[in-house]
């Protein structure tokens, strides 16, 4: 009886696990619905023609991660908004995943299904390969002169944010030391490295920056050590690009009671009076863009996009009014159209960056 | 100089205290028998439970609590396959650790509007910092004493835990049933000892423990749970229990090393000495290999440990 019990019991439970696993896949129906009211109208315009559907498959964290999955989907929800474009998402829990869900959104016959991520640059590019009439996009990946027929790259000028982060630091510093706390080193991070120090060389030659890679994306607690050090080094700002590293770094700046600035998307909000600005990738931009090409018959597949300032791919946060003077932020308006007209050129690697300093 | 060795056992603190929880955990469970592989799921879904009752009660002991709780919940899950219906313990382990994030990221979408991270706690709201006044009230807040001993209190709890442990394990009787049942349950068991009863306790605190554990990292080292917060620890934790011995003292040993060689890293890192990021980063785990070839003996697991026990069976 006691055994029957707990056999009841445990079919119940994986019964729950199933459904918690599941509803990854399900959460996308509500979306779906709430949107179709807006789109009535959009659906007016264009009812002679069957609406595009596009969709894309998270990396790992999930669309709600509360950055780079979320910027996603937040641009193809606007696709969906404005263009009418039908928008969906997949969910990816481990690396695993990854092929799989290509797969079953293949099946779904999407017109177009993006990987979010370079991490997912493999299964893209296998997938691509096996489906040669099967549009596909990758966000933050470029393939260069391997890239299939069938696939658009879309890469952000994170050193031009980067820069521009670096600027404020550079101008805003009393001890004239500013930190920077990496993931694991490449070109992706390289980029947000060497734009920054650029960013804090042009705003004052003799401030120092301490470079400290943690080579984790998640290890926050080697975050916040590296931090610590940082900041009882005399360094009063530090900008980190190193993932869920980064919470431990902005734990840290709100211990010290030092600045801090953030990466990807706004993060003001994890600590209101610390994160002063945020060196932004806009990936909804990047991909309602894209959409919008393929609506117009223009996707740009066997290429690789890049969206820098100019085609606002790239920015600081808008909440770095509350923190930075008026004064700063005019001139940060100055460099921008300066870096958009092409009379700054923001260095992303080492190289690059020697060069800038030259000059 | 005094400061930089300051810096580098206060990273070694910071790093080994979520650490040494959990390894707690993994001692009393394997010594009374049962291998818990889980560690990881139970620290996740402590780590979440911790940071969102944190964030909703502004109480950050209530939390903490909450926490253990959980964690004990799952664990409650491993005790019942791996105790009463004689599962294989790794592989309940293994699913322990899918369903631990999976209803971490699940609860915290129910929670907070659908987001897999949750909102950050009020610094004045985190785990405390019970020596702060008197330093402050010295005004050494930034000296060397301040970075080794004003640490949270969940510092502190954890090595009081480790010479409880220690105590409940070696000095009572409850711990000779525990020892004795998972070196040689028959044989406790004709001496009247109840080896499912035992089992249950130790398999439910070491989930307790284990939530703690990620309590520790997500209301003290930061102040949110995200997805990637706890990612490896409990392993690590699982391994130092090991290395330590199956002994609540040596799993400490295990845990503080890897903190130490955590804080020489990013001190190294942040000095003017280049070497590669790769390589430092290789130094925790080559330091703790080559302590544990050179300085420890052979290590002994309860003989017990992982096999379940039918009553009555050969």
């Amino acid at each position: 009886m006691k055994k029957r019990f707990f056999v009841v019991l445990m079919v119940l439970m994986m019964g729950f696990s199933l459904f918690a696993a599941g509803c990854g896949q399900n959460a996308p129906e509500a979306p779906k619905q709430q949107a179709s009211g807006d789109e009535q109208a959009d659906k007016d315009q264009g009812q002679d023609k069957k609406a595009l559907k596009a969709a894309m498959a998270t990396d790992v964290g999930g669309v709600h991660d509360q950055s780079f999955n979320q910027s996603a989907w937040e641009g193809l929800q606007r696709a969906e908004k404005e263009l009418g474009v039908e928008a969906n998402y997949i969910e990816s829990q481990q690396e695993a995943d990854y092929g799989p869900n290509l797969e079953t959104l293949y099946d779904a016959g999407n017109d177009l299904i993006w990987g979010v991520g370079y991490m997912m640059a493999g299964a893209i590019k296998e997938a691509a390969e096996k489906n040669p009439d099967q549009n596909y996009a990758i966000i933050d990946f470029a393939y260069g002169d391997e890239s299939p027929e069938n696939v658009v790259g879309v890469v952000f000028k994170a050193e031009q944010s980067s820069f521009l982060v670096g600027y404020i630091a550079g101008k805003m510093t009393k001890t004239g030391k500013i930190g920077f706390v990496g993931g694991k080193r490449g070109f992706i991070i390289d980029a947000f490295e060497y734009g920054f120090r650029a960013g804090v060389k042009y705003a004052d030659k003799d401030a120092e920056v301490a470079i400290q890679y943690a080579d984790s994306f998640t290890d926050a607690a080697k975050g916040k050590a590296i931090a610590n050090q940082m900041y009882q080094n005399g360094a009063d700002i530090v900008f980190h690009a190193a993932g869920g590293v980064g919470l431990g770094v902005i734990e840290s700046a709100k211990e010290n009671e030092k600045q801090v600035i953030g990466v990807d998307r706004d993060q003001n909000s994890l600590a209101p009076d610390h994160v002063i600005t945020s060196a932004m990738k806009r990936v909804d931009n990047g991909m309602y863009n894209t959409v919008k090409a393929m609506a117009e018959d223009k996707l740009p597949v066997g290429e690789t996009v890049v969206y820098g300032l100019a085609e606002g791919g790239v920015d600081i946060a808008p909440t770095s009014d509350k923190h930075v003077p008026a004064e700063i932020l005019d001139e940060i308006a100055t460099l921008k159209q300066e870096i958009i007209d092409g009379k700054i050129t923001v260095p992303f690697n080492e190289e690059t960056f020697n060069e800038f300093k030259a000059e | 100089m005094l400061d930089n060795i300051g810096i580098i056992i206060g990273i070694t603190l910071m790093y080994a205290t979520p650490l040494i929880y959990t390894a707690l955990g993994g001692v009393i469970s394997e010594n009374s028998g049962v291998v818990n592989i889980g560690l990881e799921g139970m620290m996740t879904l402590g780590a979440f439970v911790g940071a969102a009752v944190g964030y909703y009660m502004g109480n950050p002991w209530i939390a903490f609590l909450a926490a253990g709780a959980a964690g004990g919940l799952l664990a409650l899950c491993h005790a019942i396959a791996s105790v009463t219906f004689n599962a294989q313990q790794v592989v309940s382990g293994i699913a322990i650790n899918f369903i631990g994030p999976g209803l971490a990221m699940f609860l915290s979408r129910l929670f907070f509007k659908g987001a897999t991270m949750t909102k950050a706690i009020d610094i004045n709201h985190k785990i405390p910092k019970p020596l702060d006044p008197i330093f402050e009230g010295l005004s050494l807040q930034d000296s060397f004493l301040a970075q080794i001993f004003n640490q949270y209190a969940t510092v502190y709890i954890a090595f009081l835990l480790v010479f409880a442990m220690w105590f409940v394990m070696y000095k009572t009787r409850f711990g000779m049933r525990l020892r004795a049942v998972g070196e040689h349950p028959r044989a406790a068991d004709t001496l009247g000892i109840n080896v499912y009863r035992i089992r249950y306790i130790c398999v439910i605190l070491s989930g307790v423990f284990a939530g703690l554990g990620g309590a520790a990292m997500s209301l003290a080292v930061v102040s949110l749970f995200s997805p990637t917060l706890i990612s490896g620890q409990g392993f690590i934790a699982l391994a130092a229990m090991i290395f330590g011995n199956w002994k609540p003292q040596g799993a400490m040993g295990a845990c503080l090393l890897f903190g130490a060689a955590q804080g020489l890293v990013v001190f190294l890192g942040g000095t003017s000495i280049r070497v590669p990021s790769q390589l430092l980063s290789m130094l925790p785990y080559l330091i703790t290999l080559i302590v544990l070839a050179v300085f420890v003996g052979r290590s002994r697991m309860p003989k017990a440990d992982g096999i379940p026990y039918e009553k009555g069976g050969g």
